[in-house]
């Protein structure tokens, strides 16, 4: 594990995305314990809009709302539906992409028809689906989130899974008598790591703009719960005399998905070497 | 059976299981579509009034029956009449597509005018400052979400330069070419960035490979000019990733971007779903979805059948 954590400090991307992460989870963890500057919902009328000063870091909003607290509060809620919709659609994809890898036949067939027709949907479209259905917020963007992206982890599992089964370990295994959950788990699962790996730091990247988008067009978190999407949204009408509402969530956003994507980048460079340069 | 007739009989199949899906999703939104589209004056309606409305709609029987109503119209190529706008769903459907398609293709060819070229200057200059400056440039622009980099767009437009870009009543292409292109440009621009740096990561990575190939090693070593090397010979090689993510992505642009459309108040496709779907208008979400999801996989066919014409050696069948 230390090795690991060495070689990723030791990429350039991993280094800086690794920073950016670590410190997205720090403001995320200091944001839910409530230690912010302000409380994120205080309604401060007399300065409403007030441009970023030493009392405001990143000024205040419409209603008088601390920015930056807001922020704070915001990337916990990001972060929340970006990890535990990941970890939906890993958890599913997982399980579905080796038993059709393992079992193959008829349930492959009908299991990839299906994940064929949820690929069909473009991502946006099948979770405003999903939340108009369900009613928007912060647990139902997790559950379309994880719904829309659990093909992608089947087929990235089952690939893989489809050529590792036919490999001699395997057959050895089976011959010792080795269970098939015994099997699916040691020999195949854990030579899915590196990939599920980079995917699931990939997928946190995809998650986190999914859900800003979602919270932009106002079917994510409801207000006024603070959410990076929709204090974008609310931030239009007052671009021009207040673009500070604008800039830092945006930059806020777009540093997120940075994080994870250089993450990613190198932990595809580290874990899968042959596509090292990519 | 050959690779083309196997990918054109899942067709039919999968376009069942999106339709199926759809079909009972969308009723499963709270409300119905009456109230949604008559807001107050629903009220209003006499009980005889709401059964002939929903007699109209087709949308009396239970849901089984009413879908396959739906079904057996579909295939008369009748999708059923939009709650919202009171006409044919197809009409709908194909008055808001010329928008999204448009967009698309200039989006596309934004990104693959600015990507491609920056992809192969970067590759050929592996390692050095200027790869590093579009590496970075290319992942800043793929970390940068379209509603981020979209009101950036209007902002600098607006605090800048004192101008805002046209919205309100959008102009068809073939009524004043010069004034669409106008209303279009920012939003092409807004897709077509992380686009682009998409584009720019995939042909870069694409050609340090191929130019690493022995074929490439021999053209240089029997003289051909650096320019010739990296244009003729490898680029071609090079470009399959390139079609593939481009053809993905254009895929899923024919969808309709639901978030550029409502920045740039746009009456495309993706906006025309969005509120379809608030509006509970269950005719134009069937439809739409399935005339989206159709699009999109005829694209996927068509980029898998580009490999075939880019690179002979793939030989589909045996996918």
């Amino acid at each position: 594990m230390m090795g690991f954590l060495r070689s990723i400090f030791a990429h350039p991307s991993g280094r800086i995305g690794g920073a950016i992460v670590a410190a997205y989870l720090l403001i995320a963890i200091l944001g839910a314990l409530g230690l912010t500057p302000y409380d994120p919902l205080m309604q401060f009328r007399i300065d409403r809009l007030h441009a970023p000063t030493v009392a405001y870091w990143m000024g205040t909003d419409l209603f008088g709302r601390d920015v930056a607290s807001r922020l704070m509060k915001g990337i916990g809620q990001s972060f929340t539906v970006a990890f535990f919709s990941v970890a939906i659609a890993t958890a599913a994809g997982t399980v579905l992409g080796l038993t059709t890898a393992w079992f193959g036949k008829r349930w492959d067939a009908i299991l990839m028809r299906l994940m064929d027709v949820l690929l069909a949907f473009p991502a946006i479209l099948l979770a405003l689906l999903i939340v108009t259905v369900v009613g928007p917020g912060t647990w139902t963007s997790v559950a379309a989130i994880g719904i829309v992206y659990t093909p992608i982890f089947t087929r990235v599992v089952r690939g893989p899974a489809l050529s590792l089964k036919s490999r001699e370990f395997v057959d050895a295994a089976r011959t010792f008598g080795s269970s098939r959950f015994y099997i699916l788990t040691r020999h195949l699962l854990l030579n899915l790591v590196a990939p599920l790996t980079v995917q699931v730091t990939l997928a946190l990247a995809w998650a986190l703009l999914t859900e800003a988008g979602l919270s932009f067009l106002g079917l994510g978190t409801q207000p006024p719960a603070a959410s990076l999407g929709l204090m974008l949204s609310d931030s239009r009408n007052l671009m021009e005399s207040a673009p500070w509402l604008m800039i830092f969530p945006g930059i806020t956003i777009m540093l997120s998905i940075l994080g994870f994507n250089l993450l990613g980048d190198a932990l595809r460079d580290i874990l899968d070497p042959k596509t090292r340069r990519a | 059976m050959n690779y083309l007739t196997r990918r054109l009989a899942a067709f039919p199949l999968v376009l069942l299981g999106v339709s199926v899906i759809v079909f009972f999703a969308i009723r499963l939104v709270p409300g119905d579509s009456i109230t949604a589209m008559l807001g107050t004056e629903a009220g209003l309606l006499t009980p005889q009034q709401r059964d002939a409305l929903a007699v109209y709609f087709g949308i009396d029987q239970p849901w089984p029956v009413q879908y396959w109503r739906w079904l057996l119209n579909l295939f008369h190529g009748d999708l059923g009449i939009s709650a919202t706008y009171g006409k044919p769903v197809l009409e709908v459907i194909l008055q808001r597509f010329p928008l999204t398609l448009e967009l698309a293709l200039l989006s596309m060819l934004i990104a693959l005018s600015v990507g491609v070229p920056a992809g192969v200057f970067a590759a050929t200059r592996n390692e050095r400052p200027s790869d590093l400056a579009v590496r970075v440039a290319a992942m800043i622009g793929q970390s940068t979400p379209s509603f981020v980099f979209g009101l950036l767009i209007i902002y600098v437009l607006s605090a800048g330069f004192g101008v805002l870009p046209t919205m309100g009543a959008f102009t068809p292409l073939w009524e004043d070419p010069i004034r669409n292109l106008g209303q279009l440009i920012l939003p092409a621009l807004t897709l077509g960035f992380a686009f682009a740096a998409s584009v720019t990561r995939v042909s870069r990575s694409a050609m340090l490979d191929v130019l690493s190939d022995d074929y490439v090693r021999t053209a240089r070593s029997k003289g051909a000019s650096a320019r010739s090397v990296v244009w003729r010979h490898a680029l071609p090689n090079a470009l399959i990733p390139v079609v593939t993510l481009s053809g993905i992505e254009f895929g899923y642009l024919l969808g309709g971007a639901v978030i550029v459309e409502q920045i740039y108040a746009l009456p495309g496709l993706g906006r025309m779903v969005l509120e379809a779907i608030l509006q509970r208008d269950y005719a134009l979400v069937q439809g739409a979805v399935l005339f989206i999801a159709l699009n999109f996989m005829i694209v996927n066919l068509l980029v898998d059948l580009a490999y075939v014409a880019l690179d002979p050696r793939i030989r589909l069948e045996n996918q």
